[in-house]
């Protein structure tokens, strides 16, 4: 094991199959020097909870193109919370309207990326928010 | 003193025009990194001839376009994507598209319906009705099509795994509003490989998906002969983030593996192959994009005659939609996305398209609003009925230019369809995850060339400024799916079980044998047997698919 080094899981929630920005942030993060899990498409709140403790994880970003992120994004958070992973940092991305963003943050999304974030942006905001175990 | 040649002029008054000032870039390329010469001239086009490389509109190799006179007929057909929350919800949108002016209604189904859920499955929640309508049984197509009927409407639906299912309800529809098979008009996308590649809708794996497809073709070729069976699509590839090369390259190997499973299992070419029809993407690149769409007419046009031996003129038109770029809209000063859609619609036509969606500026928000929808159905008819440019076919043919990267375009295609022939053809390198993999490579190094600023994308990584936030968004309403689940339920109560669990029970029979299956399927709508239920069959017999390559 790297110990130091901040292990990320990429999940994609529901059932949409646009993975392009997970797989490039996949990419950037690990450039980066991070471990990058990465689950694929169509992931259900339950099964990225489940692979985030199996993988023992410091970050979870969800990646989300459909608009179902209000409703799949509570119960990753309320699932993290009942296995007491609330210190996982999860941070989100993709077709969010701003509207939603400040409901998102108040259930415990730390940060939602919007189209046309720099992967630096996304790189540094984990280098500096996320601990490694 | 005028220069005599290209090498000449590059010599002398380039090489001075360059000492006295550097050029902006070190390199100007293409979208798949070919570098983009300074000017063209006869010397980029020493091969070229004229009869063999264009020849004339509507005749072999079609590079000038399909039709003769092309838009001076009629012009492209204006058909805007949508859908969204219930049938009752988009019937509205749709009478409104149609009042507007649009010519052809273009159907956006959720994801529940496009994997094989009905809205009461646990996968669905959340998802029912967002990013399309919500289908489950015939009784919500009927509710989608209320008041319009089929035989004054063409209806293009983006449907894939769940394709013979859509189609067989759009044909039972028909029936009930007196509209013969033979009277329908359409396209069903039926183009599963893109789904491996690009878009993750499949649910089967990919041997039995491309029979259903070809169950398709042979199906339509007798009764449905006005159909468009498949919609051969180049646009989710491109949006995954391919090159322009790739985008034809990959989906013209799609299509030779359509074609030759279609004639192992016994069709004639010539029978379904003037129904296959192509959907591209139209991005940002604006000259690139132009030769794109001539180099894959010319290239689909050899291939048909002399890799597959068609003999209709037909069979060799490659006939196609064409989409903005949804991942060239930004979200910052989204307005900008009205300017590039116009950019990148008239690339479109300027290449020749058949059928044309714009997209609206919000889309890097949420599906569109009706505001913003508007602006992009009349910026079409701006381009279709104002600016004059529908009255001469093909004004860029013999553009040195053009025809050069046409050429190259061409070229650098046909060189990933024999990659993908010496690996064993489409499905083959799929399941190995080539098309993916060489996906994820141009995406990542789009990417890096944004954030190094070597390409610009204005408001985004130059001219940033603030913007006002967009007002008036769409939202769909929760409510849509607790309605969706309760007409389902409903439908379950009111129909004859015995007669859906006697047309499930063919549908297993038939899926098993080597009888065409669209009968099977159609049998199972008309008993009001759901999406879900029809695939719960399948599923069962062909098993389900995962995802190739994860990364």
């Amino acid at each position: 094991m790297n110990k130091g080094r901040i292990r990320v899981l990429l999940a994609k929630p529901g059932l949409d199959g646009h993975d392009r920005g997970a797989k490039v942030v996949a990419r950037a993060l690990r450039d980066a020097g991070m471990e990058v899990i990465y689950t694929g498409i169509r992931q259900t709140p339950e099964m990225i909870v489940k692979a985030a403790i199996q993988e023992d994880v410091d970050v979870i970003g969800l990646s989300i193109l459909s608009g179902a992120h209000l409703e799949l994004f509570p119960p990753i958070i309320e699932g993290l919370r009942k296995k007491g992973r609330e210190n996982v940092l999860v941070i989100a991305g993709g077709i969010i309207p701003e509207d939603d963003i400040p409901t998102l943050q108040q259930m415990g999304i730390k940060a939602v990326f919007s189209p046309g974030t720099s992967t630096e942006d996304i790189i540094s905001f984990i280098q500096k928010e996320a601990t490694a175990k | 003193m005028a220069n005599k040649t290209k090498q000449e002029w590059r010599e002398t008054t380039l090489a001075s025009a360059l000492k006295r000032a550097a050029e902006r870039q070190e390199k100007f390329e293409t979208s798949s990194g070919l570098e983009i010469d300074t000017v063209y001239a006869p010397e980029d086009l020493v091969n070229f001839d004229y009869t063999r490389d264009l020849g004339y509109p509507g005749g072999y190799p079609f590079t000038r376009g399909v039709q003769a006179n092309m838009y001076r007929g009629r012009i492209w057909t204006i058909r805007q994507y949508a859908g969204f929350g219930t049938a009752e919800e988009t019937n509205q949108r749709y009478r409104y598209l149609l009042e507007q002016g649009q010519t052809g209604l273009s159907i956006a189904f959720d994801l529940p319906t496009q994997i094989g859920y009905d809205s009461d499955h646990p996968l669905a929640k959340g998802e029912v009705g967002k990013v399309g309508v919500a289908i489950d049984s015939l009784q919500d197509m009927e509710i989608l099509f209320q008041d319009i009927p089929l035989d004054k409407v063409s209806t293009s639906m983006t449907i894939n795994a769940t394709a013979p299912i859509l189609l067989a309800m759009y044909i039972a529809l028909g029936k009930k509003q007196g509209v013969e098979p033979a009277n329908l008009n359409g396209t069903t996308q039926n183009d599963i490989l893109k789904e491996y590649i690009a878009r993750g809708t499949h649910i089967f794996p990919p041997r039995p998906s491309m029979r259903l497809a070809t169950d398709i073709f042979a199906y339509c070729a007798e009764q449905v002969p006005r159909w468009n069976t498949i919609s051969i699509s180049g646009y989710h590839i491109r949006e995954a983030g391919s090159t322009a090369a790739q985008e034809i390259g990959f989906t013209l190997a799609n299509g030779i593996a359509y074609v030759q499973a279609a004639i192992d299992a016994g069709l004639d070419v010539d029978t379904f192959a003037p129904r296959l029809s192509f959907f591209f993407n139209s991005h940002i690149n604006f000259f690139e994009e132009i030769a794109k769409f001539r180099a894959a007419r010319r290239l689909w046009a050899k291939i048909m005659r002399e890799r597959f031996g068609a003999k209709e003129s037909r069979s060799w038109m490659l006939r196609f939609h064409t989409q903005t770029a949804g991942c060239s809209l930004t979200a910052q000063q989204p307005h900008n996305n009205i300017v590039r859609t116009a950019l990148e619609a008239l690339a479109a036509t300027l290449g020749g398209t058949q059928s044309l969606h714009t997209n609206s500026f919000d889309e890097a928000y949420a599906p569109p609003s009706e505001e913003a929808v508007t602006i992009a159905v009349r910026t079409q008819q701006i381009l279709g009925y104002e600016s004059d440019i529908t009255a001469v076919v093909d004004p860029l043919g013999g553009s040195y230019y053009i025809e050069h990267l046409t050429d190259s375009l061409e070229k650098e295609a046909g060189e990933y369809i024999t990659k993908i022939d010496s690996i064993g053809g489409a499905v083959a390198a799929i399941e190995q995850g080539y098309q993916q993999r060489e996906i994820q490579d141009s995406s990542y190094r789009y990417q890096k060339q944004i954030e190094s600023g070597k390409r610009t994308v204005v408001g985004v990584n130059k001219f940033v400024s603030p913007y006002p936030k967009i007002v008036g968004l769409l939202r769909v309403k929760p409510e849509a799916e607790k309605k969706q689940r309760e007409r389902t339920a409903q439908v379950r109560k009111d129909r004859n079980t015995s007669n859906v669990n006697q047309a499930l029970k063919r549908l297993e029979d038939v899926a098993q044998s080597k009888d065409n299956t669209m009968p099977a399927f159609l049998e199972c709508v008309e008993a009001y047997a759901t999406v879900g239920e029809i695939c719960d069959v399948l599923r069962k017999i062909f098993a389900t698919q995962k995802e190739f390559l994860v990364f």
